[in-house]
């Protein structure tokens, strides 16, 4: 059978394919008349079952959908609705036609105002009536709708769409219908694509099979041709690769399937990557790799502090945290790193650099606790191996603020957390009074697999997810839970779809990754069921 | 029981007029007071009972219309006090109401 294409306009954006559904309007159904007293109880029975109906709905609908329900019972339980029916039954009328007729001259009226709003209630009306009409005759109204597919119809009434079970896909393609009803509202709300205004007979397409919702190019197909459905495919493939796992995923805050929410930072390495990054799509920056500052000799407290203000202004409250300088192994900078070392990953980096070199570092702490007046800026020292060296950089860091202080400079005490990276601070992390912990997954698994991350060959032992590497996270993140200090994840790994699982079973419940692996990582997240993984 | 009948009136300056949501708020609140209470769209009616929705759909009242209240009853200036506020405060449908989003609509 040749494919059929229609032209409609689009009431809720996306893709949809699936089996054919008609809608058929609920029919009248042959109710023998009987005496005008039965009638008229017939139809108040019907109205109360109705009514009962939507109650019901109403109660398992979410806000948006309650609110238009309340508008249907409001309108049922208002006696003067079925006033002209009752009197149709006293003259004679059966209860379904006397129903039939009161409500479409209602109907009438609504569709020829002119304002669209009032115009778009004439769905709710035919949804009463028809919903009543079911109720009368026994029919069973509320019987669900297929999953997946389109349904296409004159037009569909709020309540059916309620009660249809969108989880597995499907759409909604109309002769009729509106972009400003409240089922477009809906299926907005449900990301359920839906056209309207498409113009064909019903009866004519009823014998059709197979359908696609396009909202490209606002179109329904019906039967498609092998290439009709490859190229709706590919678009539609296209679409929600950039769509659902970037706006889906990305903007949502992530949440395992068993409703666990899980915090999930950004790792930043150039303030520029905040350009193109709303605030929204994160709960904060969970790593601020300062060594971008570093890169044109030592950065003055200045310039420093206005990079570091910036930070905290863009996460508008949520927290920044800003890693010291971690110089040295692969991140050599000329005039302050030691060259020649023989194994740079366990010579003098990170903190221990730090420490041996403190001016740089008070410089950055001074830049550091100017910024944090500005939002919730943490400082975050890395490769931390004894506690010792936390305190050393906490007296430097009261020293700053001392002096700041005293030159009458605005400043703020930042909260002082480490990296978790050497085992030495994994294993005995109960020795650190640090506000946080944040594992460097990275330098933790070479480290603990005794694996260079720099050589390939031996690459095959980098694996974060090895039970060694993944006993010392669960260590950290149980120490964390017991003292009520915040313990979240910066390294790749995080924004790993296949060590996601792992690292949440370890009992992390904060990650932070790079802003390309936002979508892909809330959506590895919402895949975790907690409750399966003991 | 004193019964008088008291009047008022309210401008809409809703987004879309008196409709589907703002029309369930205020019937809802009208049936809770005892006195009788009509509205029209101008001082000369058409009146309409207020606490029915049906009627009050029906008179259709797009946004800037003059409501006018009529009540009879014993709390008939209590009754009117509250729908004067409610119409006032916008039928509490704040900026990010559904109805004010362009392209969508409820009510």
């Amino acid at each position: 059978m040749a494919e059929l294409r229609f032209s409609g306009r689009v009431a809720s954006g996306g893709f949809a394919a699936g089996p054919l559904a008609v809608l058929l309007n609920a029919a009248g159904g042959a109710r023998g008349a009987g005496e005008p007293a039965a009638e008229a109880q017939a139809l108040r029975n019907a109205i109360a079952s109705a009514l009962h109906q939507l109650s019901d709905l109403a109660a398992r609908a979410e806000s948006d959908g309650a609110e238009i329900l309340a508008f249907q019972i409001a309108m049922l339980e208002d006696e003067t609705l079925a006033a002209a029916a009752f009197s149709a039954i006293e003259v004679g009328a059966t209860a379904d036609r006397a129903w039939r007729t009161a409500l479409d001259d209602q109907i009438l009226e609504y569709e020829s105002t002119e304002d669209e709003h009032f115009r778009a209630r004439s769905s709710d009306l035919r949804d009463m009536r028809d919903r009543v009409l079911g109720a009368l005759s026994g029919a069973a109204t509320d019987s669900r709708l297929p999953s997946g597919a389109i349904l296409v119809g004159e037009d569909l009434t709020p309540s059916r769409f309620l009660a249809t079970d969108w989880s597995g896909g499907g759409g909604i393609a109309l002769t009729r219908g509106s972009a400003s009803g409240h089922v477009a509202t809906l299926a907005r709300a449900r990301g359920v694509p839906m056209i309207v205004g498409l113009a064909f007979d019903l009866g004519g397409v009823a014998h059709r099979t197979e359908a696609l919702i396009d909202s490209e190019s606002a179109t329904l197909c019906l039967d498609p041709e092998p290439a009709t459905r490859e190229d709706f495919a590919a678009r539609a493939r296209a679409a929600r690769r950039s769509r659902s796992a970037l706006d889906a995923f990305r903007m949502r805050p992530a949440v395992t399937a068993d409703g666990t929410p899980i915090a999930v930072f950004v790792n930043i390495g150039d303030p520029a990557e905040l350009e193109a990054l709303d605030p929204a799509c994160c709960d904060g920056i969970g790593l601020v790799r300062t060594e971008f500052l570093f890169n044109q000799g030592l950065p003055d407290q200045e310039t420093q502090y206005r990079v570091y203000r910036r930070l905290a202004e863009w996460a508008g409250g949520k927290p920044v945290t800003i890693r010291t300088l971690d110089a040295g192994a692969d991140k050599p900078i000329p005039g302050l790193t030691l060259e020649h070392e023989a194994n740079p990953f366990l010579g003098l980096r990170g903190i221990r650099l730090s420490l041996a070199r403190p001016e740089p570092f008070r410089t950055q702490l001074e830049a550091l606790c100017r910024a944090a007046v500005y939002g919730a800026i943490e400082v975050m020292l890395p490769m931390v191996t004894l506690p010792r060296e936390l305190e050393l950089a906490r007296g430097h860091l009261e020293q700053a603020l001392a002096e700041l202080r005293a030159a009458g400079v605005e400043c703020r005490r930042p909260a002082l957390g480490i990296m978790i990276e050497v085992p030495a601070a994994a294993i005995a992390v109960e020795a650190f009074d640090a506000a946080f912990f944040s594992i460097g997954s990275n330098d933790l698994t070479q480290y603990v697999m005794a694996a260079a991350r720099d050589s390939d060959v031996v690459a095959a032992l980098i694996d974060p997810s090895h039970p060694a590497v993944l006993r010392l996270i669960a260590q950290v993140a149980a120490h964390g839970a017991q003292v009520g200090r915040k313990v979240s994840l910066c390294g790749d790994a995080g924004g790993e779809p296949k060590h996601i699982e792992a690292l949440l079973g370890a009992g992390l419940r904060a990650l932070s990754v790079s802003p390309a692996a936002l979508g892909r990582a809330k959506e590895a997240i919402a895949r975790v069921d907690l409750r399966s993984l003991g | 029981m004193d019964d008088f009948t008291a009047t008022s009136s309210a401008a809409l300056t809703n987004r879309i007029g008196l409709h589907a949501r703002p029309s369930v708020k205020l019937t809802k609140l009208a049936k809770k007071f005892e006195s009788q209470i009509e509205l029209a769209p101008a001082e000369d009616g058409p009146w309409v009972d207020a606490k029915s929705i049906v009627k009050v759909m029906a008179v259709k009242a797009a946004k800037g219309t003059i409501l006018h209240f009529r009540a009879t009853g014993p709390d008939a200036h209590a009754a009117l006090a509250a729908l004067g506020a409610l119409v006032a405060l916008n039928f509490h449908e704040d900026e990010l109401d559904h109805e004010g989003r362009p392209g969508s609509a409820h009510g």
